[in-house]
């Protein structure tokens, strides 16, 4: 037998174990709200959530506008067209009407979904020490590690549940950097939104530990529509880590996401995201739809904020985490892994945009492209004409796995201050068969070798994430890669 | 038994014949020198025995200590202690040349049988084998072969191999590129790594590096075959009077 065949075997073998290790489902008793979207169901979601006069009159006035709206069809990516009425917008895992009040008092079959997902949702069990909330279809299940944080006078919890304890500052502050009306996507959530989390990190204190939000949707034919809120008062910092799972299903699913972050003067808020919603199979069948608005504003002086995102799942991803630097040197950063392999398509980057002096932004972006994936970043630098000594600097950088996978680079740039100085570089490369055989050559089975090539190529962006974080990434790019190289 | 046996080997590139019967028989411990002039077939000889993709072996065979090489895939070759130091040594950005050898180094213990060792073990015996080849500590940090000089490369590779302790290294044309000091090195670093278990194909155009390296037989590779096998004198011979002598061109174009 020749050494080539051999190869190819091994990695036949390999493609046919890759497997979605989050696949599985939870047969637990769901309420649904009646399938389909129409006034009554924001009233019924609102109502649900024992909500505010002016959050349904906000909910409503979303959704009348939604309706004015079309799907945005600029992004590089296809998809069948979304029948809207077709899934449900509210689901929740039933249990009694009162919440429960503690770990002990929610479903057994919840907090061994969460253990599966290795979350262990135990307070005792977390040695970690990161806080966890954990996002189930429409509602949050649980908030790990309260008490310690209420101590520090952070507030960490679900969003629903912000709006009965904190009302005034989820009032001053929804909708305030991504209004109802920004986009097709946004306006739905607005009307929709059925949980998420909501933190806010009062003046000069440091976050003891780093906050964490599992979501996971498990019913079927169900929407996700979480909206996650995040405040940082003067002199604050808080890390963020958000991980998100989906059981394996042939039809495709909708996860449109609302993130609003505001810094204040001298705060810091650091966003790390690992997103491995399902991807859908080999052929391209089923796979969550991730069309997400992420958007944090540095309202302050010298604030920071910093997005890290390592996007391995979902079919499909249209996503552009971006920062407002109103605030004189505040900083935004962009670090970001997209991995798209089968039929997977990725359309993701970050808005930039300039508004003080002395704001500076670092956007570094590693794609990668594998088996028929599409990968594209699409990101602005816009500065505006009072951003004297605005400086940024891009680096996207492409990495090619195979002949049928692409990637695509789609930079805006936008001056208004001639003192303004803005870098890009892009590169695009493949894992050359040399930097294979040299790899197998050392030792490494042909998974290793691409797993440690990636891996090295995504660095600059891994080590932005947290240590535990970082260690998983690392791993998931090696999983989600299985097979791509014949 | 002998430790590495090649019989009759023929290999193809891209349907053109390149090896047209190569027997070759390397006992436990021997340094074998393969010399010849460009486009004679010397880096395929490397590339068929370690295994890299694209080269078909349309005949014969290669056992390695009893072993059928030719249906193992590379990584399980060098697992088995098929070392090669490559002409042309490849960067990896972004993975120090720490992780790769660390990952290297327990990928074929793991594959040996033999126990991972930890970041700390794993850092004691790398700086040690370092030393042997004057690497700085810097150079093991650095990202694999990024950036580094000619010399370098050549250095890490057998840097490398000191690591990972083979059984049978192949070094093709490790003098090429290099300059006399960089030579003195890497030769020096390879004659300490010489072992009564360890046997060597030094692949080379030129007879300075046997100098260095002295093997115990040569042999001479024109168009794909043996035309001549001897002792190390041989090597001087064809210093003297040049591969004419052997009624070969020495001359890239004899490749085409």
């Amino acid at each position: 037998m020749t050494p080539p065949a051999e190869t190819a075997t091994v990695l036949e073998d390999a493609a046919k174990k890759r497997e979605y290790k989050y696949g599985f489902n939870t047969d637990i008793e769901t309420e649904f709200a009646p399938k389909g979207l129409n006034e009554d169901i924001v009233r019924f979601i609102s109502g649900k959530k024992g909500e505010p006069e002016w959050l349904l009159d906000w909910r409503l006035t979303s959704y009348r506008h939604w309706l004015t709206m079309t799907e945005p069809k600029w992004a590089f990516v296809n998809y069948p067209e979304i029948d809207f009425q077709d899934a449900y917008y509210f689901a929740a895992p039933k249990r009694d009407e009162d919440k429960p009040q503690s770990l002990d008092e929610v479903d057994p079959k919840l907090l061994e979904t969460y253990e599966k997902l290795g979350i262990p949702l135990a307070e005792q069990a977390i040695l970690a020490g990161v806080a966890v909330d954990a996002v189930f279809d429409s509602v949050s299940v649980a908030t790990t590690f309260k008490e310690k944080l209420t101590e520090a006078g952070v507030v960490f919890c679900p969003i629903s549940e912000a709006v009965q304890s904190h009302p005034e500052l989820v009032r001053k502050y929804l909708g305030s950097v991504v209004p109802f009306a920004d986009n097709y996507y946004a306006t739905l959530n607005s009307a929709v939104f059925s949980d998420g989390t909501f933190v806010y990190v009062p003046k000069g204190v440091r976050c003891p530990m780093e906050l964490s939000t599992y979501f996971r949707i498990n019913a079927a034919n169900t929407g996700q529509f979480e909206r996650t809120l995040i405040i940082a008062d003067e002199g604050s910092y808080v890390s963020y880590l958000e991980g998100c799972t989906a059981p394996m299903r042939d039809e495709n699913q909708l996860h449109a996401a609302v993130v609003e972050l505001i810094a204040m003067d001298d705060a810091e808020i650091k966003y790390s995201t690992v997103q491995n919603w399902y991807p859908g199979d080999e052929d391209g069948k089923g796979g969550i739809y991730n069309f997400v608005t992420k958007r944090g504003v540095c309202r302050g002086r010298s604030s920071k904020i910093s997005w890290t995102q390592v996007e391995t799942g979902s079919a499909v991803t249209w996503k552009y985490p971006s920062c407002i630097l109103e605030g004189d040197n505040s900083v935004g950063e962009f670090y970001s892994v997209a991995i798209t392999n089968n039929y997977q398509q990725a359309d993701t980057g970050t808005k930039m945009i300039h508004v003080g002096k002395n704001t500076k932004s670092t956007i570094i972006s590693k794609g990668i492209s594998a088996g028929h994936g599409q990968n594209t970043y699409r990101g602005l630098v816009k500065a505006l004409a009072g951003a004297d000594g605005a400086r940024n600097y891009t680096q996207c950088d492409s990495l090619l796995i195979g002949d049928e996978c692409g990637a695509h680079t789609v930079p805006y740039i936008e001056v208004s201050n001639p003192g303004a100085q803005v870098e890009h570089e892009a590169t695009t490369s493949k894992i050359s068969e040399d930097q294979l055989f040299y790899c197998q050559q050392r030792g490494l089975d042909p998974e290793a070798a691409v797993s440690l090539i990636v891996n090295g190529f995504c660095k600059e962006v891994l080590k932005e994430l947290p240590m535990e974080f970082a260690v998983e990434a690392q791993k998931l790019l090696g999983v989600t890669l299985e097979g791509s190289v014949g | 038994m002998s430790f590495l046996s090649v019989k009759d080997l023929h290999v193809s590139v891209g349907g053109k014949e390149i090896l047209r019967g190569i027997d070759l028989e390397i006992g436990e411990g021997e340094i074998h020198a393969v010399m010849g002039p460009n486009g004679s077939g010397k880096s395929t000889l490397s590339y068929v025995l370690s295994g890299r993709e694209g080269y078909d072996v349309t005949k014969g065979e290669v056992s390695f200590k009893g072993q059928d090489v030719l249906g193992m895939a590379p990584h399980e070759r060098a697992a088995a202690g098929i070392y090669l130091a490559f002409q042309y040594p490849v960067e990896i950005p972004g993975v120090s040349n720490l992780t790769f050898l660390k990952t290297a180094v327990n990928a074929v213990r793991v594959a040996r049988g033999e126990e991972e060792l930890d970041a700390l073990n794993f850092l004691k015996f790398a700086r040690e084998k370092g030393n042997i080849l004057e690497m700085k500590d810097e150079l093991l940090k650095r990202p694999v072969n990024v950036g580094f000089s000619g010399g370098e490369k050549k250095r890490n590779e057998i840097f490398q191999m000191a690591m990972l302790e083979p059984t049978l290294a192949i070094l093709d044309e490790t003098d090429s590129g290099l300059d006399i000091d960089a030579l003195r090195i890497v030769s020096e670093g390879v004659n300490k790594l010489r072992a009564p278990d360890r046997s060597m194909i030094v692949i080379t155009h030129y007879q300075r590096l046997l100098d260095h390296i002295v093997p115990d037989y040569v042999h001479v590779l024109a168009k794909g075959r043996f035309v001549a096998s001897g002792g190390k004198e041989l090597a001087h011979e064809l210093e003297k009077d040049g591969y004419a002598k052997f009624g070969i061109e020495d001359d890239a174009s004899a490749a085409a």
